[in-house]
C-alpha cells in the first residue's frame, strides 16, 4: 500500500502519520518484552539500565544472574517440574482431545453444539473459578498438593485448545481420500494411520504445544492445587515478584522469551505447512 | 426379517420384496441402513466420551459441586435439630422459653464433644460477628449449666440476651441459604430479618463489580483502539510484510503471562526504566517519581498488552477478507476518504469486533494474576476477592457466591459470543 500518484497533500500527511502510529502500536506490543533481556545481564542488582550499560561498557554486563538461577535448587526443582507436568498434560491433552476432535467432526454426531460447548468449557470459565472448584473436588479424592494431581487439572485445561485445532483441520479434510484408501483395500485402522494421519498431524501438533504453553504457563491452579514439591516456573515467578524480586527472575524471564520464539515458529511453520498441504493457501 | 417368507432367492443383491429393497441377506435396505448410521453414531460418541467423561468427572463436576457451596448450610441444620424444632413455638418476640435452652444445653454439650461447633460458630459468626465467642465461650462451660439452662446461658454471653441472635439460628436453620447471595450483594438482613442494603461504608461487592466491568470495558475500547490500526494496516500490506508484522502480535501472545507482568513491573515502577528515562530526559525532577504501577493504571497497562493479541487476531482475519474494491466504488461515487471508511469499511469489519471485543471481555472480567500482581488496591478485579475467601477468609460459600455470579455473566457473555461468531470458529495464533 505505497500513497497512491493521485493523493494529495493531506492524504500524505495522513498515510505518514498512520505508519508512525501504527509504528509506536508495534513498539508498545514488543518493547516491554525485549526490553528486560538486557537487563538481566545487569551486574547490579537493579531493575534499570545502569550507566555501563548504556555506554557498553563490559562491566556493566554480567551472567550472574544465570549464575544464580542454574546454581539455585528451587529454580532447578520448578523447571524439572514444569516440564514434567507440561509433558504429561499435553500427552493426556493430546490424545484425548484429538479423539474427540475426531468424534466431533463426523456428520453422525449427535447433540454436536452442547458437547462441543462442553468439550472447550475449560476455555471460557475463569480460572479462579476453576481452580476452586478443582481445589475442592481434588482435595477431597487426596490429589491435592500431588503432582498427578496438577497433570490431570492442567491435562483439562489444555484439552479445548487440542479438540479446537484438530476440528479446524479436520474441517478441510477431503473424505473421498479415506474412500478411496478403503476402496483399495485398507482396513479402517490402517487408513487412518497412513492417511488421515499423516493429514491431521499439524494440527495435532500444534494444538498440543497449545496444551503444553497452557500447562508451562499456568498459574491460578498451582497457586490453590500444588504444594511446595510441585512449584513450577510461574509458581516461582509470583514469588519471586511478590517476596524477593531480584534480577533472576528476568534471566528466567529471557530464556522463557527465547522458548517462547522457538514454540511461535514451530507453530506457524505447521500451520503453514497444514494450509498448504490442504490446499488452502499458497503461502 | 425377511428372510423367513422363502418368496427370494437370496442370491442378487438390491432386489424387490414385497415391494420393498433388501439386500444381499434379505433385510430390508431402509433397516439395514439405518442399522449402519446407528453404528457410526456409536462410533463417533464413543470417540468423543473419554474425553466427555474425563471433564465431566475432573472438572464440570467440581464446579458444580462448588457452586453448590454457595446455597448450602449444613452447619445449623445438623448441629441444632432439637433447638430449632424447640423455637418453632416461639414467636420471635423477646426472649425464647426454657425448652429451647434445655435443647440448646444438649445439642451444644455435644457439638463441644464431637467438635462440630467450631463450624456452627464460624457459619453463625458471617450472620452477626459476636456469635464464634458466644457459641465458644458457652461450649466450653455448657457441661456445668443446671436446670434452669436459661439463667446460665444469659450469664455465659451477652449475645443470648439478643433476641435477633436466636432469629438468625432460626433463619439459617433451613438447609438452603440465600444468604451468601445477599452478602455477595453488599446485602444484610435488619433487625426486622428484611434483605437491606449494608450501610453505605461496608459496601464492597457492588463497588468491586462495577469497577471490575468498568476496568473490563476500558480495556476492551482500549485493546480496539490500538487493535483497529494495527489489524488494519497488516490487511492492506502484501501478505510477506504482514507476516512479518504478526510476529510482533504472536510473540507477545506466546510470551509467557508472567513475564509480561514482569516486564511491566521493570519498566513502570518507582526505579523502573520509564521513571528513570523521564528524569533523564528532565521531565520530571527525583520527587516527581510517577506511581504507573501497583495502582489501577498499571493494571489497566499490563492488561492491555496482554490482551491486545486477542484483539488482533479476530479483527486482522476478518479485514483480510474485506476485497478493497468495496472502498474504491464508494470514492469513485464521490465519497471522501472518511466517508468511504466509516461507512464502508468499518461496517464490514463489525463481525471482527464483535469477536475480538466479546473475547477480551470475558478473559479480562475473570482475570486475577495481573491485578494481583500489579494492582495494588486500587486496581483488584472479583477474582482477587473470591481468592481471598477461598485462601485467607475462608468464607468458602461466599467466594462461591461471587464465583456463581462471575461464571454466569461469563456464560451468558460466552452465548454472545458464539451468535457472534460461533465456537467452532475460534482462532488460534
Amino acid at each position: 500500500m505505497a500513497v497512491p500518484t493521485y493523493a494529495g497533500p493531506l492524504e500524505r500527511i495522513w498515510y505518514y502519520a498512520f505508519r508512525v502510529l501504527c509504528g509506536l502500536i508495534f513498539f508498545f506490543l514488543i518493547a516491554p518484552i525485549l526490553i528486560m533481556v538486557p537487563l538481566s545481564f545487569n551486574v547490579e542488582p537493579y531493575f534499570t539500565y545502569t550507566r555501563e550499560m548504556l555506554t557498553f561498557n563490559p562491566d556493566g554486563f554480567s551472567l550472574r544472574w544465570y549464575q544464580d538461577l542454574f546454581s539455585s535448587e528451587s529454580w532447578m526443582t520448578s523447571i524439572q517440574n514444569s516440564l514434567i507436568i507440561g509433558i504429561a498434560s499435553t500427552l493426556i491433552a493430546t490424545f484425548l482431545g484429538t479423539l474427540a476432535a475426531l468424534g466431533l467432526s463426523r456428520s453422525e454426531m449427535p447433540f454436536k453444539g452442547l458437547v462441543m460447548g462442553l468439550l472447550i468449557s475449560p476455555m471460557i470459565v475463569p480460572l479462579i473459578i476453576s481452580a476452586a472448584g478443582m481445589f475442592f473436588f481434588y482435595s477431597s479424592v487426596g490429589l491435592a498438593n500431588t503432582l498427578p494431581g496438577v497433570i490431570l487439572a492442567h491435562a483439562a485445561l489444555g484439552t479445548p485448545f487440542v479438540v479446537i485445532t484438530v476440528t479446524a483441520t479436520l474441517v478441510g479434510f477431503d473424505h473421498s481420500l479415506t474412500r478411496a484408501s478403503a476402496s483399495l483395500g485398507a482396513g479402517a485402522g490402517r487408513t487412518f494411520f497412513k492417511i488421515q494421519m499423516p493429514l491431521i498431524l499439524p494440527g495435532v501438533i500444534s494444538g498440543g504445544l497449545f496444551a503444553f504453553i497452557t500447562s508451562f504457563d499456568e498459574i491460578v491452579i498451582v497457586l490453590f492445587l500444588a504444594g511446595v514439591e510441585q512449584r513450577t516456573i510461574p509458581r516461582e515467578m509470583w514469588s519471586g515478584i511478590r517476596e524477593q524480586i531480584s534480577p533472576t527472575i528476568l534471566a528466567v524471564a529471557s530464556i522463557l522469551v527465547a522458548f517462547s520464539i522457538l514454540l511461535l515458529t514451530t507453530v506457524e511453520v505447521l500451520r503453514r505447512r497444514s494450509e498448504r498441504l490442504r490446499g488452502m493457501s499458497p503461502g | 426379517m425377511t428372510q423367513s417368507d422363502g418368496t427370494h432367492s437370496g442370491s442378487d443383491a438390491g432386489h424387490m420384496v414385497n415391494g420393498q429393497m433388501v439386500t444381499v441377506d434379505g433385510t430390508p435396505l431402509k433397516a439395514s441402513l439405518k442399522r449402519a448410521e446407528r453404528k457410526r453414531t456409536f462410533i463417533a460418541f464413543l470417540l468423543v466420551a473419554p474425553l466427555l467423561t474425563y471433564l465431566l468427572i475432573s472438572f464440570i463436576f467440581p464446579i458444580g459441586q462448588m457452586m453448590w457451596r454457595s446455597v448450602d448450610n449444613p452447619q445449623v441444620v445438623t448441629t441444632l435439630p432439637k433447638t430449632l424444632e424447640a423455637l418453632e413455638d416461639w414467636d420471635g418476640e423477646g426472649l425464647p422459653d426454657e425448652p429451647v435452652f434445655e435443647a440448646l444445653a444438649e445439642e451444644l454439650a455435644i457439638a463441644s464433644a464431637n467438635r462440630t461447633v467450631g463450624q456452627l460458630a464460624v457459619r453463625l459468626n458471617y450472620e452477626i460477628s459476636a456469635a464464634r465467642g458466644a457459641l465458644m465461650r458457652t461450649s466450653r462451660s455448657v457441661e456445668d449449666f443446671e436446670p434452669p439452662y436459661k439463667e446460665d446461658f444469659l450469664d455465659a454471653h451477652r449475645l443470648w440476651n439478643d433476641p435477633a441472635f436466636y432469629r438468625i439460628i432460626k433463619r439459617e436453620g433451613n438447609p438452603l441459604t440465600a444468604s451468601y447471595y445477599i452478602a455477595a450483594f453488599d446485602g444484610t438482613y435488619n433487625e426486622d430479618g428484611e434483605v437491606v442494603l449494608q450501610d453505605e461504608n461496608r459496601r464492597i461487592y457492588i463497588d468491586l463489580f462495577i469497577r471490575t466491568f468498568a476496568m473490563s470495558l476500558g480495556i476492551t475500547l482500549i485493546t480496539l483502539l490500538l487493535g483497529f490500526p494495527i489489524s488494519f494496516l497488516m490487511a492492506s500490506l502484501p501478505m510477506r510484510h504482514a507476516n512479518l508484522l504478526m510476529i510482533f502480535v504472536l510473540l507477545p501472545f506466546w510470551t509467557s503471562l508472567l513475564v509480561r507482568t514482569t516486564s511491566w513491573i521493570v519498566l513502570l515502577q518507582q526505579q523502573g526504566v520509564i521513571n528513570e528515562l523521564l528524569i533523564a530526559l528532565g521531565f520530571i525532577g527525583d520527587d516527581g517519581r510517577l506511581g504507573m504501577i501497583y495502582n489501577m493504571t498499571g493494571t489497566i497497562i499490563a492488561m492491555t498488552h496482554i490482551l491486545l493479541p486477542f484483539m488482533v487476531l479476530p479483527l486482522y482475519s476478518v479485514m483480510k477478507t474485506i476485497p478493497p474494491s468495496y472502498v474504491r466504488a464508494a470514492k469513485s461515487l464521490g465519497a471522501t476518504p472518511w466517508t468511504a471508511f466509516w461507512r464502508v469499511y468499518v461496517p464490514q469489519t463489525l463481525p471482527g469486533i464483535g469477536a475480538g471485543a466479546v473475547l477480551v471481555f470475558i478473559i479480562s472480567i475473570g482475570y486475577y494474576i495481573t491485578p494481583a500482581l500489579v494492582g495494588g488496591q486500587s486496581g483488584q478485579m472479583i477474582s482477587n476477592l473470591i481468592a481471598h475467601h477461598m485462601q485467607t477468609s475462608l468464607n468458602w460459600g461466599l467466594a462461591a457466591a461471587l464465583g456463581s455470579v462471575l461464571l454466569i455473566s461469563v456464560l451468558i457473555l460466552y452465548w454472545v459470543y458464539n451468535r457472534l461468531v460461533g465456537a467452532d470458529s475460534l482462532k488460534l495464533g
